[in-house]
Formats: C-alpha cells, structure tokens, sequence
C-alpha cells in the first residue's frame, strides 16, 4: 500500500492555556477531497493552519507526499523549522482564505503571477502566461488588469483560488471559501471548486455547506471541540451519522 | 513719511541690493538642498534599517531600534550636529560642516522615519503577510513584495512631511558654518546692516522651497484618504 498524500497524525494545539486540538489523525490520498464541518470553534480552521504551519502545532507531526513539514529530525528529536526553510513547503500547499486576502497594491494577474515568478523562479513572461492560464481556469481572465478592490466578494474568492492554483501545489486547503460571501455569489465560488475537483486535485474543504460537501467530497469529516467525532463517506457521516453530536449539529443546520 | 512711501522706500533697497545678493544667496540655495537631499537620502535608508529592527524576531535587535528611535527623536538636531562636527575631533574624526550636516541631520531623521515606516507595515492587515507566507514567500520575499509596497503608500504623506522638516532644519547647519541659505543671510546681514531685509529673503527661500513639497504632501494624503486602495 502508498503512504497517503497528506497525513497529519496526533495533531494538537493550544493558545495559551487553552488547548483547541486535542489529537488529531487525518489522512488523505492523492485526488482525494476531504470536507471537515462542525460547529464554530470546533478547531476547523486550527487544523489548516497548523496543516501549513501558519500555526505552530503544539503536537503532531504532518507529513506532505513522504515529506516532513514544519519540522525536521535531528538525532530522535523533532526541531521546527524556520519561516525561510517552511517557505518551499508552503509552496506545495495551496491555501484559500475565508476573507480572500488578495494583495491590495497588485492587479489581478500580478497577484497570481507573483508565485510562479519571484517563488517558483519562472520569467516574467511565462509566469504571466501561467497566470493567465489559471485566472481562465476561474473564469476570471477578463479581469486581469483589475484591482482586487474592484472585484465583488466571489470574483476576489476565485482569484484567491487562481492564486492558490498558480503554485502548482500538491494539495489545496480551503477554509470556509464562501461564508464571507453574500449568499448569491456563493454558487459561482462552489462551482468553481466543483470542477477544480472534477479536475482530480487533492484538497481539505472546510465548509458549512453542508450539500456541497456531500456532493463533492469523498470523506466528510464531523469535529467538535478540537476532535474528530466521525469521518466517513458523506452517505455515511451526512445522511446516517452515527454520534448524537453529528446529528445535533446537522439537525441544526437543518432548521436554521 | 506716509506709509507708502516708507514701503516704497523699503523695498528700493532690494533693487539697489539683489545684483550683489543674488549671486552668494544662489549658491547657498544649493548647498542648503544639497544637504537637505543628502541628509533625507541618509534618514531613509536609516529609518528603513532601524524600522525592520524594531519588527525583527530578535529582542536585542528590537530593543537596539527602539533605544535608537528614542534618541534621535529625544536629542535635538543641533545637539547632535555640534557632536559631529566639534564632538569627534578629540577622537580625531574631523569633518567639514556640509558632510557633517549631512550625516547629523541622517541620523536625526531617521528616527521619525523608522517610526512612519513601521506604522505603515503595522498597518497592512496579517492576512496580507499570511497569505504571502501560504504561496512559499521567505519572509524577505513578504517584505519586498508585498509589506513595503503597501507600508509605502501608507507612509507617503507623512514622509513628505520629513522631507520638509529637514529641509527646515538644514538651516541649523549654519550654525558649524555651512555655507547654506542661513549663514549666508547672516554674512551679509552683518556687513551690510540690513538684517530686516535679508532675513526676509532667506525666509521666502525656504517658503518657495517647501511650497511644492507641501502641496505634494496634502495631494497625497487626499489620495490615500480615499483608501488605501484606490489607485490610478
Ligand atoms: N490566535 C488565537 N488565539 C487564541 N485563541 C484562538 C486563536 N485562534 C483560534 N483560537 C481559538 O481556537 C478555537 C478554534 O478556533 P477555529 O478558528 O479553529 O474554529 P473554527 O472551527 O474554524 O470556527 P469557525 O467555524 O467559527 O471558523 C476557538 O475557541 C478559538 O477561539
Ligand atoms: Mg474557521
């Protein structure tokens, strides 16, 4: 049997005192997608940021295509690495924020071309080609020479996407895509992320859309107060739950 | 003799003067912007140094900055420019009052502008940075490309407004007898006793100077009052 693509094994954290994570085990196949929902506070967004080590997981290793991420070994201890040794890492992992983040000061094509060129080490010629290349795979080609601020929510999502894309990573991380959009301008987001998946790119779905998840995703993973309560196929997680929580949880979106 | 004619009167002298005036006073309108280019050049790059210092991981950096930003903002210009010029030479660091100027009033700007540039990194939002770390920027990376280009639209107007203290502040150099705008005033006020006249002069020299950084400094801050954003 192949090791999974991504695998996270006993991850924890804490702020402070506080910890949010308790232990969590995850793992993932090339081309596989993983939705993790459950309530606010429940760790979602913990976990994909300790996933990149924009967080610093108090515990836990993760592992990226055999590769130890964030860490690495000397004699039988595990030391962090830097922000410049964490930086190639990064790279391999694409990151999609909840509030976009798309940089102010750069057009459209600049912000996706700013990766492949001063990262990847491409020309300016063919980093701008590959940008445009992906802003297409958005739909966003026509906007190129815009200035983010110019863009509705869900136009900035799908650059934020392109973004993520123009790395060529090997998996992309998604924290809640779409709940700082206004609900009609979900459907062209989600759609976007359907045929990113269609394509057979590996990714980690945080969502509360909880549909989109059954659709999309092979696994569906149920937290609750920094732990996996379930994970299984979404008929099994979504539609039979097993755990009181989980069906609490779906029962109240349900009603809401 | 009304009032008019005592004007009129007043300013014949300018006529009778301005040929003899015009040539010293020009030249020492371009030492006084040689100084104040070379010592705003000295006091950015300082600033930017100092600033990065005060954002590093490292506490003694940190805390090296910090003692920095507080002297140089603390400690008058002229303090500093008489301890370059006259302080060194018992350590036998002998500089002529231009490049002295120079590097007092550098160092001096540099403070305020190590605390304009660290305003305008501290003001780009941490998911700006984050978002620059998650497509495999180094920090340096995040830094050129993405804080300073933000921090620098930022900090424009009030950079500017560095610019112009200096340039108001070359004057001080006068006073370890480079030949600026101000000692030049004060040469020919005491030999040709007309101090009211020439002092005016120089005042108006430095009005005409700053005029346009002023107008520049309010254009850009009505700019950027507009959002940070917003862009030609
Ligand atoms: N930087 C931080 N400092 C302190 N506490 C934090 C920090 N970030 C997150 N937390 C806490 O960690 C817990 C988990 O937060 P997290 O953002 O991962 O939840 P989430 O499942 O993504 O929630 P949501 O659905 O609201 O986005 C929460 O209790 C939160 O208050
Ligand atoms: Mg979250």
């Amino acid at each position: 049997m192949t090791d999974p693509l991504l695998k996270i094994e006993g991850l924890r954290k804490s702020f402070g005192a506080l910890e949010v994570l308790h232990g969590v085990d995850l793992a993932l196949d090339q081309s596989r997608k993983v939705a993790i929902i459950g309530p606010s506070g429940s760790g979602k967004t913990t976990i994909l940021r300790c996933v990149n080590y924009l967080e610093v997981p108090t515990g836990g290793h993760v592992w990226l295509d055999g590769e130890l991420i964030g860490e690495k070994r000397v004699g039988d201890r595990f030391v962090h690495l830097s922000e410049r040794e964490l930086a190639p890492q990064r790279r391999e992992m694409g990151f999609v924020f909840q509030n976009f983040y798309l940089w102010p000061h750069l057009t459209v094509l600049e912000n996706v071309a700013l990766g492949p060129w001063r990262v990847q080490g491409m020309a300016r010629r063919e980093a701008m080609d590959l940008a445009e290349t992906m802003l297409d795979k958005v739909h966003m080609g026509h906007k190129r020479d815009e200035y983010p601020e110019r863009l509705s929510g869900g136009q900035q999502q799908r650059v934020g996407m392109a973004r993520a894309l123009a790395q060529q990573p090997k998996v992309i991380l998604f924290d809640e895509p779409t709940s700082a959009l206004d609900p009609e301008l979900v459907g062209e987001v989600l759609s976007v992320i359907q045929e990113l998946a269609a394509e057979g790119r590996t990714m980690i779905l945080v969502t509360h859309e909880i549909r989109f998840a059954r659709d999309v995703a092979d696994v569906v993973v149920f937290m609750d107060g920094g732990r996996i309560v379930e994970q299984g196929p979404p008929a099994a997680v979504i539609d039979d739950p097993r755990h009181e929580r989980t069906r609490r949880f779906l029962g109240q979106l349900g009603r809401g | 003799m009304s009032l008019l004619a005592e004007l009129q009167a007043f300013f014949a002298v300018y006529a009778l003067k301005w040929p003899e005036w015009s040539g010293p006073m020009g030249r020492a309108v371009i030492v006084t912007l040689q100084i104040t280019a070379l010592a705003y050049a000295l006091g950015l790059v300082v600033g930017l140094v100092v600033a990065l210092g005060r954002l590093s991981r490292n506490p003694f950096l940190r805390r090296a900055a910090a003692v920095y930003v507080e002297v140089a903002r603390g400690v008058p210009a002229l303090v500093v420019l008489f301890l370059i010029y006259y302080g060194l030479v018992p350590l036998g660091v002998v500089l002529d009052a231009v490049p002295a100027a120079v590097i007092g009033l550098g160092l001096s700007a540099g403070g305020y502008v190590a605390e304009i540039v660290r305003a305008g990194i501290g003001a780009t939002h941490r998911g700006q940075r984050e978002a620059g770390a998650s497509i495999g920027l180094t920090p340096l990376g995040v830094y050129r490309f993405i804080l300073i280009p933000q921090a620098a639209r930022i900090a424009l107007p009030p950079l500017v407004g560095v610019l112009i203290a200096v340039l108001k502040d070359s004057s001080l150099a006068s006073l370890i007898s480079a030949p600026d705008i101000m000692l030049r005033a004060k040469d020919i006020s005491s030999s040709d006793f007309l101090p009211l006249h020439i002092l005016l002069v120089a005042g108006a020299l430095y009005f005409v100077l700053a005029l346009p950084l002023s107008a520049a400094a309010s254009a850009l801050e009505r700019r950027m009052s507009r959002g940070l954003k917003s862009r030609p």
